[in-house]
């Protein structure tokens, strides 16, 4: 069998990709259908750029649900005599079955391996975000709001993660030696009590004046979040639903301790704005207590430029992650991440290029999507 | 004035000697000793002789003590062997005499397990190299970036400002392990592409040319560029707003007049603090670009100090990267009130 030629391979994959095209269809129409309906997200078909953004992110998060049905074979499968083959190769004694992207230095299959890449990636980034916004959040706004001893006390700390080169903190935190120290667990016992501080207090200053709803919350997000946080923390869930590997709890503590300091910041900074408005002023002459203010009256009105940096920082981390796993630092050793194949790609890049762009261009699209979308939400949300 | 700087200054010395603890802290946990004994020393050792090689260097001392040795503020630890043989902090092969004090204090950084060497001395050599790497990707990423900002902002919402927008996204877009990978296969693949340049650096060590300079520059100030350009037009476009450039229009100035004596100074301030904030971000940008090409400098000689848990060597680097944080910062805040006569500082 001979190899196929370009127009093939991207027909090839093309339909390989049916499954995203089909959904990605399906929620364009409902959208564009419902598009007054549905507030900012619906004003995001207005500007180009945004919707570009919004085509690239759908694109990526399609794919990683689907992944299963895309792959053309197992992405962690040797197949003998692919090692390092160009492009649209046929597999050796299988009629019909192709290596769209060629193989790599392991003989795998590039293009299973870049689609499978993205599941890592679209479930540690997002997460990561949430938790650092959660952090951020839950200490940003009394300090912005209090100030005094409290504020220079954080605003302190968060400088002195923000003066720490990101790249070192990386090299001491992410190690092997580290793991067996427990700092991670440390770190994750500490971080990961914030979501459940956050909620707590969230339903706890809405619904005070009624007891019994609140308990019944209140109940629900303490039995819910220590289940989680046994599992994810310490690896103690007694069910055994919640768990993360010692490697990516590693990773995704360092990841979140990284970049809840900006979000702290960002936080901080527009609740001192927003405090001196006149609804905070209003709330305050009601006799609402300062936690209510807080998250239910500053919390929605900064949203605008929340969602703007959320959308910037999940493409950030993707960014993280792959310069993680750029140094050998990546979730593990076997796993198709982005990253990590470009690092093993690199090293034989003059002479099989074809190892190393793949993921690179799959990295790029999906943070370029990201910014996008991010300045389309920008633009129009300073319309309104 | 003074006192700003003085209170700076301060603040900075605190925020240095907390940085400082924090990689002390995490190079001297137990495991990175053991680690380090073992290469030291023998890789078969058995647990009784770790412990007994860590005991006899001082790596047994509480952490607080060790860390005033490395500051030069506490006596070097010295222990003599049943065979005579002095082992200790401050022993230097060589050297007759042992002092006292050998810390950062007394201008000496310690010695590199790794290089066998001074780590003032390996630190400053990589430090020269890093130095050629900056000055070209600034002299390269600045005036770039100024460029497109200043083009894309001086009209708002026109063509060229959308097409530069979307450049400038796509250069954030794109980390330095991406686009160096993909220059590497249009410049310098001998497979396909260009043949223009050479994909590893190792020369330009000893002789800086254009053809192993090239690719490791532009990766840089790729990335480094679309950001410096977005606060650029950001800043510009805010300007083509206020109401002297009205005036100076309606009073008939033409636009480029406009654009060159009126706005282009005040639109420079804020970019000014974002470039001096940006130089630590690159940082990042280095220890990968030289990875990636084969450049061994300060990023280098990082992940070489890091990867090896050479203690020494990894704090001398942490506090010349902890330094250049605090000083950009100190640099850009005193630069915006020059700049910025509107700005005064009680």
């Amino acid at each position: 069998m001979d190899a196929l030629s370009a127009l093939q391979i991207t027909i090839g994959i093309l339909v390989q990709l049916i499954p995203v095209w089909v959904a990605m269809a399906i929620i364009f129409s409902l959208s564009l259908y419902y598009r007054q309906r549905l507030g900012l997200y619906g004003h995001l078909f207005d500007s180009r750029v945004g919707t570009i953004g919004l085509v690239l992110v759908l694109f990526w998060v399609l794919t990683a649900i689907f992944a299963d049905l895309i792959i053309t074979h197992d992405p962690l499968g040797q197949i003998s005599g692919m090692k390092n083959k160009g492009v649209g190769f046929p597999v050796r004694g299988v009629e019909g079955a192709y290596y769209f992207l060629g193989g790599d230095n392991l003989a795998r299959d590039i293009f299973s391996r870049v689609v499978m890449g993205s599941r890592s990636v679209l479930t540690i980034a997002p997460a990561a975000t949430m938790f650092a916004f959660m952090v951020g959040i839950t200490l940003g706004l009394p300090a912005g709001y209090r100030s005094g001893t409290l504020d220079t006390v954080l605003s302190f700390l968060s400088n002195l993660v923000l003066a720490f080169p990101v790249i070192l903190l990386f090299f001491l935190l992410v190690t092997p030696e580290i793991r067996s120290t427990g700092v991670p667990i440390y770190l994750a016992a500490v971080l990961f009590l914030f979501p459940i501080i956050l909620f707590v207090v969230l339903f706890q200053s809405r619904f005070y004046t009624q007891p019994v709803k609140r308990n019944i919350y209140v109940l629900i997000v303490l039995v819910l979040g220590f289940w989680a946080y046994s599992g994810l923390a310490f690896n103690m869930d007694p069910l055994g639903v919640f768990y993360m590997e010692p490697n990516l709890l590693n990773i995704f503590v360092a990841v979140v301790f990284v970049n809840s300091p900006t979000v702290f910041r960002i936080v901080r900074g527009l609740t001192l704005d927003i405090k001196t408005r006149d609804y905070v002023a209003a709330a305050e002459t009601r006799g609402e207590g300062p936690w209510y203010i807080m998250l239910w009256e500053i919390l929605p009105n900064a949203r605008g430029p929340l969602i703007v940096d959320f959308c910037l920082r999940i493409g950030y981390i993707t960014i993280l992650l792959g310069t993680l796993g750029f140094f050998g630092l990546g979730v593990s050793p076997e796993s198709p991440d982005w990253g990590m194949t470009i690092n093993e790609g690199r090293k034989l890049l003059s002479i099989y290029p074809h190892l190393a762009i793949p993921p690179a261009l799959a990295l790029m699209s999906l943070v370029l999507g990201l910014n996008l979308l991010a300045d389309g939400l920008r633009e129009q949300s300073l319309k309104d | 004035m003074w006192i700003f700087i003085v209170k700076r200054t301060g603040l900075m010395t605190l925020t240095a000697l907390c940085l400082t603890f924090l990689v002390f802290f995490l190079t001297n946990l137990q495991p990175n000793l053991e680690k380090l004994a073992k290469t030291q020393g023998n890789m078969r050792m058995s647990d009784t002789q770790v412990e007994q090689w860590l005991e006899d260097r001082g790596y047994n001392q509480p952490l607080l003590v060790r860390y005033g040795e490395w500051l030069g503020v506490a006596q070097g630890f010295v222990f003599t062997k049943e065979s005579g043989k002095t082992v200790g902090r401050c022993v230097k092969p060589g050297a007759d005499t042992i002092p006292n004090y050998c810390g950062v204090l007394q201008a000496d950084m310690g010695w590199s397990s790794v290089f066998k060497d001074n780590v003032s001395s390996i630190v400053s050599k990589r430090l020269g190299l890093t130095g050629w790497l900056m000055l070209f990707v600034m002299l390269v990423m600045v005036p770039m970036a100024l460029i497109i900002g200043v083009l894309a902002g001086m009209k708002e919402g026109s063509r060229t400002d959308r097409s530069l927008s979307t450049f400038a996204i796509i250069t954030t877009a794109t980390p330095e392990y991406v686009s160096g990978v993909i220059f590497v296969v249009i410049f310098a693949s001998s497979a396909v592409g260009l043949r223009w340049f050479k994909g590893s650096s190792a020369s330009a060590m000893d002789e800086i040319t254009i053809a192993n300079f090239s690719l490791p520059v532009m990766t840089m100030a790729f990335y480094g560029m679309g950001y410096i350009a977005r606060m650029t037009r950001a800043s510009m476009a805010e300007v083509m707003t206020a109401q002297y450039i009205r005036t100076a229009r309606l009073k008939g100035v033409s636009f480029y007049n406009i654009v060159l004596k009126h706005a282009l100074r005040n639109a420079l301030i804020a970019p000014f603090t974002v470039i001096m904030l940006q130089i630590p971000w690159l940082l990042t940008g280095v220890v990968i670009v030289e990875t990636l090409f084969n450049y061994k400098g300060f990023g280098w000689l990082l992940v070489q100090a890091a990867s090896n848990n050479d203690i020494d060597l990894l704090l001398a680097c942490s506090m010349v990267a902890v330094f250049v944080v605090l000083i950009t910062q100190l640099i850009s805040d005193i630069g915006y009130v020059f700049l910025n006569p509107r700005i005064r500082i009680n």
